[in-house]
């Protein structure tokens, strides 16, 4: 079945072998025929992660920022380690810069009830794109219809890509707020974030990039990129659910007034009034996600072992890999993604509802995604009700695309023929 | 696991690829859209009644080849029967497409319209596909209760 062509030869940069790293996964010794591709939704965990929580308990619990016992203390080390790993990851400048929240979706929601709500003004605008996740649409609509601001959306021009000229007519005075995708999570299209927060800047507005499927597959560098606010959930970044974090420059953060109200954040109470701690611990209100902090420290490393580079070039060359496999399928259309398509491939074959499919797919151990993904107004434009989603992670290599292929086959054999 | 052909048999496939009724009534008595914001499933169910009776039962959407499928045969049972026999269809059609208690046996005619819809009870196996067997008949009921009313899955 797997055209000889289109072989690329593994391991691959910096010794990268994705079976080796399977094996590191112990989801895919309790499943051994699991093709997994659906990282895009929520990525597999490492073993090591998966042991650093077990052995957190195990050893070093016990509540942050609070006992004098030596075991909070040590806790509160661990936790503040992996607030540190985060800076490291993001290259903040300051670790107070690192908010842990419980994924991108609270991270935003923070930024829109206390950022937006203390700075913006009805008449305001935040601009977003056609390329966005729920997420990063359905908080800034709460927050219209909560102060009167304006929700302005950026279009995508014909390639799925974000039309920049667009992008930067709609930019105004008015503008307050670019909130924007790094990586389209439904259709894998990559944004080119330097030109939009240099743009955004430009005309004196803030950016918040939604890095959610960026942060397991790109180097992140928030100086760089000079942007505002940057958010990733844990969860598909190979670390435990319910964690995430929003970096936010300190500044910012500093003139933000806490969004959540209760322990942790506070630095005196009475009854009458209460005064707040300074960021970071301002924005975290009652007993953190400790384990989860500490499991995302450990997936960091395990991203930073296997280097950001190698799993760029890693996921570059299996997208390329995917694209030419799946085009050579009859009645597959690949949903486009723009100039350049990172780690996600999403599509639709004719005639095939994408839940029959995925559930075809299923039967042949493949997992992907079908749905709107989270992203309905964009498989709307697109002319779709639904996709079919496959997304990459590290431990996936040319084999799964394969049986992807095959299991595909297999579909169009069972509904089109 | 179940052979996926227990799923989609033969009868599914085809009501899936050429759905009968699959056409809007211009004036009907009552008319329902079912919605299923999982998977972005619509179906509008058409009816005409006259009297008691389904007339005629119509049905138009985009949805995977279940609840085309299931929509489609439920229109072809449908027509001719009464108000409460559609009722008891469904009530019996759920039960077992959800692996529920079925109720008491349906009356002959009515057993024999159930067995033309059993292939789809093959759902119950797969819950998250449940739904795409029943939209359409929780449009039904919801035309049949309001005439042009909304209903989804959720």
């Amino acid at each position: 079945m797997r055209p000889a062509s289109l072989r690329t030869v593994y391991p691959g940069p910096g010794g990268f072998d994705p079976q080796e790293i399977k094996r590191e996964f112990p989801i895919f010794a309790s499943n051994p025929g699991l093709v997994f591709l659906d990282s895009g939704a929520s990525a597999q965990k490492p073993r090591s992660v998966i042991d650093r929580i077990s052995n957190y308990y195990s050893t070093d619990y016990a509540n942050v920022h609070r006992g004098v016992y030596r075991l909070s203390a040590r806790s509160t080390e661990l936790f503040e380690e992996a607030r540190e790993k985060m800076r490291a990851f993001l290259n903040a400048a300051d670790s107070r810069e690192i908010v842990f929240v419980r994924g991108a979706t609270e991270g935003i929601n923070l930024v829109a009830q206390s950022w937006g709500a203390t700075f913006l003004k009805p008449g305001d605008e935040v601009l977003i794109s056609e390329l966005e996740h729920h997420s990063n649409i359905v908080p800034w609509q709460i927050l219209r219809d909560r102060i009167g601001i304006r929700l302005v959306v950026a279009p995508i021009d014909a390639t799925g890509g974000l039309d920049l000229a667009a992008f930067e007519a709609l930019l105004s005075p008015r503008t307050r707020l670019v909130a924007m995708t790094h990586l389209a999570n439904a259709t894998g299209a990559l944004v080119p974030i330097e030109t939009i927060t240099r743009l955004a800047h430009r005309h004196g507005a803030k950016v918040l990039i939604d890095g959610c499927q960026a942060a397991p597959r790109l180097s992140v560098d928030v100086q760089a990129l000079d942007c505002d606010f940057y958010v990733f959930s844990g969860h598909k970044t190979y670390g435990p659910t319910g964690i995430g974090v929003l970096y936010g420059r300190y500044e910012l953060l500093s003139e933000m007034p806490p969004w959540q109200g209760g322990g942790e954040m506070i630095l005196n109470v009475t009854f009458e009034k209460s005064e707040f701690q300074d960021p970071p611990h301002r924005f975290e209100a009652g007993t953190p996600d400790i384990s989860g902090a500490i499991g995302l420290g450990t997936a960091i490393d395990f991203i930073e072992e296997l280097g950001r580079d190698n799993i760029l070039e890693h996921e570059e060359a299996l997208t390329g890999y995917g694209v030419d496999r799946l085009s050579r399928i009859p009645d597959l259309r690949l949903v486009e993604a723009g100039q350049r398509r990172l780690g996600i491939l999403s599509f639709d074959l004719e005639g095939v509802h994408p839940h029959d499919l995925a559930q075809v797919l299923d039967q042949h151990e493949v997992a992907v995604r079908a749905g709107h993904h989270c992203a309905q107004p964009l498989v709307e434009k697109l002319g779709l009700a639904a996709t079919t989603r496959a997304s990459l992670g590290v431990y996936n290599d040319e084999s799964d695309i394969d049986r992807l292929a095959e299991a595909l086959e297999a579909a169009r054999e069972m509904f089109l023929r | 696991m179940m052979d996926l052909r227990e799923l989609y048999q033969d009868i599914i496939l085809d009501h899936g690829r050429h759905p009968r009724n699959f056409r809007a009534i211009e004036h009907p008595t009552n008319f329902a859209q079912g919605h299923n914001p999982l998977c972005g499933d619509r179906v509008t169910v058409y009816l005409t009644l006259d009297g008691d009776r389904i007339a005629d039962v119509s049905f138009q959407g985009r949805g995977c080849a279940i609840s085309t499928a299931a929509a489609s045969l439920m229109t072809e049972v449908l027509k001719g029967k009464t108000v409460a026999e559609a009722r008891a269809l469904f009530a019996q059609f759920h039960a077992r497409a959800t692996g529920g208690e079925p109720g008491p046996d349906l009356p002959e005619p009515l057993a024999e319209e159930m067995e033309r819809l059993e292939p789809l009870t093959g759902v119950k196996a797969y819950p998250a596909r449940v739904k795409c067997a029943t939209l359409s008949w929780h449009a039904l009921e919801a035309a049949l209760k309001s005439p042009g009313a909304t209903v989804k899955t959720e």
